[in-house]
């Protein structure tokens, strides 16, 4: 009985420096969410900005631009995911990740071939592990994604989608899967075209009843779209990085408690099974004394 | 007094200033152009350089940006740009050890 004892004790401890591990990272997590809420706070502004412009651009001025041009027949699809680099979320990645073959599938139904660009270690070693090809990623700032990386990735797709229709890096629509940031408790994969662009659909749209100036252009409106169609293209990266970025310290947060309440709850089974075992060697020696002492007593009533 | 209108300049990650303001001054792709209360609307590409904005109460402030956009419509001035930078809120030390950093980061990949 003393070696289950002990093992019991052993198990316990191990189980408390788990604890102590997942209580902290979940503290780190609830820290680092209302940081990433912030910043995405102090990026709307930017992304509000540019999405009024853009669409009093296109409102008022009939210029085609390609990135707007739907091509006529669509051949090959370019999808970005949006991963972590670390793991410990829950299903975070493997639930983006379903949603990006989900969209694979689906594309490839219509007849496209699929392309596909990642962000994030753990999108990569999926991609790796599977030996798939991936077009190009990107990794080492899911947790704080800066502008530069959007502009990184939004070069590289518009770069993508620009190219000559001969080119072999050419691709015909860009779609972007991420995890939206709904609430503390509620993030769910998302998938947007991102190009050829739909203008204004964000949560950003203008009010409706209000008028449009009638701007005017200089140089011209062509050269001013030009300019800033492939910002409004990044900022929307940046947007859905955020917003991964966000939802990904959420799952962290809520996968991390849920460890912690698990660690608790092994913790109390183990020191009550352990309680039972000492209980149960007190209770044998206690009997095998009183045994003892009986037998000693018969004896010497015997022999008297 | 001068009327004045609203200026906002918008950063990628942040609002970097908004207040009142009397004139902007930037330079665009089509040239310099000042900006006083009341002007059309106009939308334009920012080249490379600095914004000099008078406030009002005759203060004036100068950032660096690097490229973006101008609008103006209904006495705002809106400047959106990938970074911006006051100049009173800049370290030059800070900016000139930056500089020489990526200067010997791009001798380095030659």
């Amino acid at each position: 009985m003393a070696v289950s004892l002990r093992e019991y004790r052993a198990r316990i401890r191990s189980v408390e420096s788990t604890k102590k591990i997942t209580r902290a990272m979940e503290l780190i997590a609830a820290s680092r969410i209302i940081k990433a809420q912030q910043r995405a706070q102090q990026a709307a502004p930017y992304a509000r900005e540019l999405t009024r412009a853009v669409s009093a651009l296109v409102t008022y001025s009939n210029t085609d631009h390609p990135l707007t041009t739907e091509p006529e027949d669509p051949k090959r699809a370019a999808i970005l995911i949006v991963t972590s680099d670390r793991g410990l979320a829950g299903a975070y990645s493997s639930s983006v990740l379903k949603e990006g073959e989900r969209l694979a599938e689906r594309l490839r139904g219509e007849g496209k071939d699929v392309v596909t660009y990642l962000t994030g270690r753990k999108g990569e070693a999926y991609y790796r592990f599977r030996g798939r090809d991936v077009a190009e990623s990107w990794s080492g700032f899911s947790d704080q994604p800066r502008y530069e990386n959007a502009r990184e990735i939004g070069e590289a797709l518009i770069g993508a989608f620009t190219a000559d229709e001969d080119a072999p890096e050419h691709v015909d629509e860009v779609h972007l899967v991420y995890t939206q940031f709904r609430s503390m408790l509620v993030q769910e994969p998302h998938d947007v075209r991102m190009l050829p662009l739909e203008v204004v659909e964000s949560d950003e749209r203008p009010e409706k009843d209000e008028v449009l100036p009638l701007y005017e252009f200089e140089p011209s409106a062509e050269e001013v779209l030009d300019a800033l169609l492939p910002k409004y293209v990044q900022s929307r990266i940046f947007f859905a990085l955020l917003q991964a970025s966000a939802s990904e310290l959420a799952a962290r947060q809520k996968a991390m408690k849920s460890a912690t309440d698990n660690a608790e709850e092994l913790i109390k089974k183990y020191t009550r099974i352990a309680n039972q075992a000492r209980q149960a060697g007190i209770t044998q020696e206690i009997s095998e004394i009183v045994g003892g002492v009986n037998a000693l007593a018969d004896a010497n009533a015997a022999s008297e | 007094m001068a009327k004045t209108m609203r200026v906002s300049l918008v950063a990628a990650d942040r609002e970097v200033w908004s207040g009142e303001a009397t004139v902007v001054n930037c330079r665009t792709l089509a040239g310099e152009i000042g900006i006083m209360a009341d002007h059309t609307p106009v939308m334009s590409v920012l080249a490379a350089g600095q914004v000099d904005v008078r406030t009002v109460d005759d203060g004036h402030w100068v950032a660096a940006v690097d490229g973006g956009f101008i609008s103006v419509a209904d006495n705002h001035v809106r400047l959106l740009c990938e970074y911006a930078e006051l100049s009173h809120e800049s370290d030059f030390d800070e900016a000139k050890r930056l500089m020489e950093e990526r200067k010997a980061a791009l001798e380095g990949e030659d």
